[in-house]
Formats: C-alpha cells, structure tokens, sequence
C-alpha cells in the first residue's frame, strides 16, 4: 500500500467509534445435527471497523471452522501470496497470540501501523487473538498468580496482567478477542482449580472495564476436569457481555476419553446463539469431538505438527471415509489419514500427495521431489507441506459442515473413527504376517 | 552445434542487452541468475520465482549429484521436471564446489579426486563424468569441468590451470551427449596474469563454444584486479557470444561488469544475506536486525514494487528475521526482486540510450557523498561511461 494511503487510514483508524458488542460480529446457526449439539453456524465480520477505513467487504464464514493458527500473525511457512490461493472464504480467519510480540514491535509501533491487518497486511482476513496457543505461547500454571497469568514463549516466561493485555489488544485491533484466562494442567490441585476458575472470571471483568477495542470479546471459561467447577464458570460468563465463548484448558493433559463430558457439560449451559472456540483440540477425532460438543471454531496446530513431521493429510474427503488399505504405506507407520514422505518409498513417486487435490502443491510438485526436499532439509518442503495439510484441512472441516447439514454428521465421526481403528489393526496385523 | 541464440538489441560502448533463447525459455541480459543448490531456491516456490521474474536458475551439479542423484533426476524426466521449473536452467560442474567443500580435494591430470562425503573412499570427478552428470540433470546451460585455482595464488600453478582447463575443454565437448539440447558454456581462467588470461580466451574461442564463462574472480583477489580481467576478457570474446562471470553477485559489481560488456551473472549473496536479516536496498544494505529497524514504519524500499515492499513494514520484518522462517521467506524475495529489478534496469537503460543516466543514478544512490570507489572510476572510464556527474573523488 502506498505510504500516503496508508497513513491516512491510520489517520481514520484513530478516530473511528466504538460499535456496541452486538454490531462487531454477527452469528447466527443455520443448521443443527440430530444430537442436537453439532451445529452449522455463519459468522460475519466486517473487516474495515479495525482500520475504520471505508466499508471493505465482509468476511463470511461458515462454521465449525479452522482458524488458521499462525506465528506472529503469519502461518509459519505460507506467505501471503500462498495464502490467497487456499480455499475462500474458508481460510480467511487467522488466530495469533499477542504473546508472539512480546519481543517487539511494540503496542505503539503496532497501533501506528494501524493493528495487525496492517501489520500483516492482510486488511480482508479476520483475526483472532488469544492468549495462548500450542505454539509460541504456552500457559505457565505453576508461575501464573492472582494478578496475571504467565506464558512460556521462545523468548522467556511472561506475567501477563490484564491491564497489560488490554493495552496489547487494543494496539492490535483484532476482530475478535479472547479475555484473559488461567489456563490450568489437568493435574492441578482442586483448590489450585478453582483458583483459576475465580481469576479468569475477575479478569474478565476487568477486561471488560479496560477495553477500548471494538473487537468482539470471547470470554474464557476454564474448571480443568471438574464439570461443576467448569459450569460455574460457564453461567459467570455466560452473564457477562460476550460476543462468544472460550473453552480454555484443553489439551493440557486432560484425558481424552473424559473431554466429552467436560465439553458437554459447558456447551448445555451456553446460550446457543453465540460462537464456541476452542484450542488444543487438533486431531480429526478431536475435531469431530469437538464438533459434535457444539464447539465451532478450532486452531490448527495440528497442522503445524505435521508439516514439521514430514507428514501430508491424506484422508479421503468425500465424506464416507473409506480407505484404500496400502500394504507399503502400512509398512511405512502410515494410520490412514496421512503418510510421511521422507519415507524412502516416495524416492521416485512422481505421483501427487492426493490425486485430484486442487491445492497449489498437489497441483505442481510430486512426492518424489517433496521427498528429496525433506532429505535434503529445504524449506520448500515445509512450505509445500503446510499449503497441502492446511488445504486438506479446511476440505475436512467443509466435510463436516456438509454432514451436519444433510444429517450424516454422527455416521460420518463414527465411520471416520471406525476406519483408523481398522486400519491401525490391519496395520498390526500385517506387520506381524511380515 | 549450438541450444542458443544470442541476439543483441543494444549497446552504449562495450554494454549491451541482449535476448539470449534458450530451450526452455528466452531471457534477457544483463541477467542475474539465483543459485538454487539443491532443485530449490531456499523459501521461494517456483510460481514465486517466476512472479520476481527469475529466468534462469542455477542448480549445482556437486549437490543434486549426491542427492538425489543425477541418475534419479534421469528417470524422473530431468530437473526442470522434478522441480516443476519452465523456465531455464544453469548447471555448474561440480569441480568448484568440490575444491570449495572439501578439504581432502585434489586436481590431476585425469580430474577431481576427493573423498566420498557417503562414505569417505576416494572418487574421482573427470571431465566426461561431469558433462554425463549434467547431461542427466538436463540444464540448459552446462558448464565445462575447470581447473579452479584461487586468484590469490600465484606462479606455475596458475599457468598449470590454464592449460589444463583448454586440455579438459575438447574432453568436455566430445563427452557432450546433448549439444542440441544442452549449451556448453567453457571457463575462461588464467588468475590475474594477462598473458594467460588472453591464452585461454583464444584457446576457448578456437573451440566456437555457445557461451563463454569468466571464471577464478570473485575469490578475494582485489576489486581493481577483479575489473581489468573482466575488461581484458570482454574486450576479445566475441560479440556474438554470451558472457557469464561466475560468482558475482554483489549490485555494483553487476553494474561494472555490464558495463564493461558482461552479460550473466550468479550468486548466492542475495539470498543467503537474506537469511541472516540483509535486505538489499538503492543504498547498499539494510540490515533488519539492527535495533534502529524495530519501531520503523516504512517498508524495505519506498521504490521497491515487490510483494513484501507493499505489504510490511521494517518493524514487523525485524521481529521475524533470523528467528522465524517467514522472516528469510519475505527477504528473499525482496533480495531476488531487488537484483532480478536490476537486471531489468540495465537491459533497458541500454535499449533506450539511458545507460549512463542509469549507472549514474545508481551510483548515486549507493554513494550520496559522491564517493564512488576508485577502481568504479577507473572500470567506468575504460567502459567509455562518463560518471563524473556523481564522483566528487578526484
Ligand atoms: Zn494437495
Ligand atoms: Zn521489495
């Protein structure tokens, strides 16, 4: 953007009005499953009010969805150019943590730039702020205290207070944030937990009273593993004046096999018109969990992990999940739902990732060349890999959507679940016949 | 028999631009060409480099050789296939790199020999097996197995070289499996010693080779030596040739050496600079992770048109650069955009006549007090480019 355009808009941004909460971001559910809980939800931004530039077009997306999760406000290797060529408008929310700036630029050089769609440059993609992610910013329990919690970042533990916080969001002017929350191990003490529950929920108010930001808040709404201590949290929070709902604590040690009735137990208590967000939940199953808890906006860190593995997304996405039992891919530690290509069988397989995949790699690069890059310890690899996994990733998650919609979410988690643990059975079964 | 046509649509003096047609794509020089070691340009995507405007890449021959192997890049269609690149490709020899890479090389008669880095027996890189290699990876442009020796050396050895660079040259052409396909570019070397440079220049041109290289600078030797052998072999290859000085890369060298009457360049300098926070700017350098850089506001470059220039500010690179892959990412292809903007500058400078306004510009920018180097002076006063208006050195 010219600097001349630019400033201007900074210019604007500094005058613009507070909305109240109800116009920054509208939600509403078009469809539920039969359960009752899975929903499909529509949510629209209007990104100019963050650089209260003249009225850009609104950003519209269907839920449950990804949120792309990102390192200092990009993915960690797709570039802005890649970026527009991922499915639209699906791909166009973008989580970041104010924590990845702590080590600069700081609140005033990020509010002269104009908040961080300028920042990042991407004034047409919504942003999501959240304390924490499962990247760059971790919950530090043990040094968190009753005036803030702390973080484990690459560039050392923060105490953050709310006060701190708020003065990072408002700078950054994201679409949507999430107040700040104690976020707890699973294996906390009851009186440590309840501890947290009674902070996040202090800290929300204050929040509240600090912000002079016309993003949508998210409260947060921790009680690690106890249902009453997470119920209590939800109807405090639920009174308070949200635009939507944080379910913090997840994927910090909790037990899977537990995560349900936790999630369940919240989501029953919320008032069905707002939006759900979680973080930690990264697997499909965990999506599907997720989804079927109500849950309808989740980070992709999962993504993240893969692409670092060596690893490509390849599931089937017609939505019956049926899987092509590949004895070498077996071999290889393949479950199914992806293969990791540093393996030595795609040395001269020139074939795509995923035959018929429309992404950027699919659409130009082999495994065999993907395969040398991982060998040879190129970037290129991880680029490539991360445009593939987040492209998969969004086209599971429009699976999803169309499930819930045509009433076949149930049968599809089920059917999805079913075939992992077949194929991780085939799998076990052939590496003993070999 | 020749893969090439060189046609040359401007001159100011001894610069010219010139339209060189390739089998996978028709460019134009003056032309900095990335060196992408391994089949990638580090952080960049193919339909990236074509957005900068790359057009010809450089793979290094050493490297694909022992991953993933010349054979496989065979089987698999060629490098311009495993790479998915359309445009054209460059292949070094492999003997520099091995000279540079490892410490246990050693030149005879036959070739290279040098220590496996698998599995440590001793291996031997001949002409033949060079030109076989790179007749498999596929490159457009491949490069003659050359004698290296430092510039900085001096006494027999350099004599030595020479003449075992015009004795390897005729082992190279009648390896050449592919002269229809693949243009053999020979290395002109000689160290700093006139007599020796001028000897292998006729020899090469006896040879009525596709392209001609200058190679043995960019070694340490001093800037003044650097531009006289540059000059002395411009001024007796022929015309009608392209010109390609290996491993030079630095913008005012570019601008020298152009010129001067050279055509093609390579380096790895833009990007790996890129890597280590550098962004390539009229002025010089801008180096990112300088704490000056984490409140500036204002893009890399005002009057840089490239993707990363119109999108981010100095403050934002500089939280990114050294520390986060995006931040090597978004330079390089600054770095790229910046020398492939240059290349365009001088092509079409020449082409309108404006050469000289354009050296002087340039040289303006890199030095505002008006002092310009004085082996710049002497280069631009042989290549007949009056740069008095910017050069208050006297
Ligand atoms: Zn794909
Ligand atoms: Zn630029």
């Amino acid at each position: 953007m010219p600097q001349a355009e630019r400033r201007e808009r900074i210019f604007d941004g500094a005058v613009q009005e507070s909305k109240p909460e109800n116009e920054k971001m509208k939600f509403a559910v078009k469809a539920w499953s039969k359960s009752g809980r899975a929903r499909v939800g529509l949510l629209q931004l209007s990104s100019s009010f963050a650089q209260g530039g003249p009225p850009a077009k609104e950003i519209e997306i269907e839920t449950p969805a990804l949120l792309l999760t990102t390192r200092k406000g990009l993915p960690a290797f797709i570039s802005p150019d890649h970026l527009s060529s991922l499915p639209s408008p699906d791909s166009r929310l973008l989580q970041f943590s104010p924590m990845h700036f702590m080590e600069g630029p700081n609140s005033n050089t990020i509010s002269t730039i104009g908040g961080v769609h300028q920042l990042l440059g991407l004034p047409d993609y919504g942003f999501i702020a959240l304390p924490r992610d499962s990247i760059l910013s971790l919950p530090e329990c043990s040094s968190s205290n009753k005036h803030g919690a702390s973080f484990e970042t690459p560039c050392g533990r923060f105490l953050v207070k709310p006060l701190e916080y708020m003065k990072m969001i408002s700078s950054m002017k994201p679409d949507l944030w999430v107040s700040l929350a104690d976020e707890v191990h699973a294996s906390v003490t009851v009186k440590r937990n309840k501890a947290s529950v009674d902070r996040t929920i202090r800290w929300l108010d204050d929040c509240i009273s600090l912000k002079s930001t016309d993003g949508a808040l998210f409260g947060s709404i921790v009680g690690g593993s106890s249902i009453e201590e997470r119920q209590h949290c939800a109807q405090e929070v639920a009174k308070r004046n949200v635009s939507g709902f944080y379910l913090g604590g997840f994927g910090l040690g909790d037990n899977v096999d537990e995560r349900s009735k936790l999630l369940h137990a919240v989501t029953d208590l919320l008032p069905k018109e707002k939006p759900r967000q979680v973080c930690g939940l990264g697997l499909p199953e965990e999506v599907l969990q997720g989804v079927a808890a109500g849950i309808d906006l989740f980070d992709s860190m999962y993504i993240y992990h893969l692409t670092l593995g060596g690893f490509a997304l390849i599931f089937p996405l017609d939505g019956k999940c049926k899987q092509v039992w590949d004895s070498q891919q077996i071999a290889m530690g393949s479950d199914g739902t992806k293969i990791n290509l540093k393996a030595t069988i795609y040395r001269k397989d020139t074939s795509r990732i995923v035959d018929g995949c429309i992404c950027y790699t699919c659409q130009n690069h082999t495994k065999a060349y993907i395969n040398h890059l991982l060998n040879v310890h190129e970037m290129l690899a991880q680029i490539l890999l991360e445009i593939h996994n987040t492209h998969h990733y969004l086209c599971f998650f429009r699976v999803i959507r169309e499930a819930i919609r045509e009433g076949r979410f149930a049968e599809l988690r089920h059917t999805f679940i079913e075939n992992r643990r077949d194929y991780l059975l085939a799998a076990s079964l052939g590496s003993r016949v070999l | 028999m020749m893969a090439l046509r060189f046609e040359v649509l401007g001159r100011f003096n001894r610069a010219r631009a010139a339209r060189l047609t390739l089998p996978h794509f028709t460019s134009e020089t003056p032309l900095f060409m990335p060196v992408g070691t391994q089949g990638t340009i580090k952080g960049l995507t193919t339909k990236q480099l074509e957005e900068i405007g790359c057009q010809i890449i450089l793979g290094n021959t050493y490297h694909l050789a022992l991953r993933p192997t010349s054979e496989l890049i065979d089987e698999l269609g060629g490098l311009h296939k495993f790479m998915n690149w359309p445009r054209a490709l460059l292949t070094d020899s492999g003997g520099f790199q091995m000279v540079s890479l490892l410490h246990l090389a050693d030149i005879t008669e036959e070739g290279v020999t040098f220590q496996s880095p698998v599995d440590g027996k001793p291996m031997l890189l001949t002409p033949e097996e060079s030109i076989q290699i790179q007749n498999r990876i596929g490159a457009d442009i491949i490069m003659a197995l050359d004698d290296v020796v430092k510039t900085t050396i001096t006494g027999p050895r350099i004599e030595e070289a020479m003449h075992r660079t015009l004795r390897w040259i005729d082992r190279c052409i009648a390896a050449h499996k592919r002269p229809r396909e693949q243009n053999l570019f020979g290395i002109v070397q000689g160290g700093l010693d006139p007599v020796l440079r001028d000897l292998c220049v006729q020899g090469l041109v006896e040879r009525n080779l596709p392209g001609y290289a200058i190679g043995g600078l960019a070694g340490g030797e001093d800037k003044d030596s650097f531009w006289r052998v540059v000059a002395q072999c411009t001024a007796s290859l022929p015309e009608t040739k392209p010109r390609y000085v290996m491993g030079v890369g630095y913008p005012l060298d570019i601008v020298v050496c152009s010129a001067l009457g050279a055509d093609m360049y390579d380096c790895v300098y833009p990007t790996r600079t890129a890597r280590f926070g550098t962004a390539l700017v009229p002025g010089g350098v801008l180096r990112l992770k300088h704490q000056s850089m984490s409140a500036d506001t204002r893009p890399i470059d005002s009057t840089c048109e490239c993707m990363v220039c119109k999108k981010y500010t100095r403050a934002y690179l500089h939280c990114l650069v050294t520390k986060d892959a995006m931040g090597s990412q978004l330079l390089s292809y600054h770095n790229l955009y910046y020398m492939m903007q240059l290349s365009r500058n001088l092509h079409s400078s020449i082409i309108q006549g404006t050469f000289p306004e354009f050296v002087c510009n340039f040289l303006r920018n890199m030095f505002p007090k008006g002092d310009v180097p004085e082996w710049v002076c002497n280069a631009m006063e042989v290549a007949g480019v009056d740069i008095s208006s910017c050069c208050h050195n006297t």
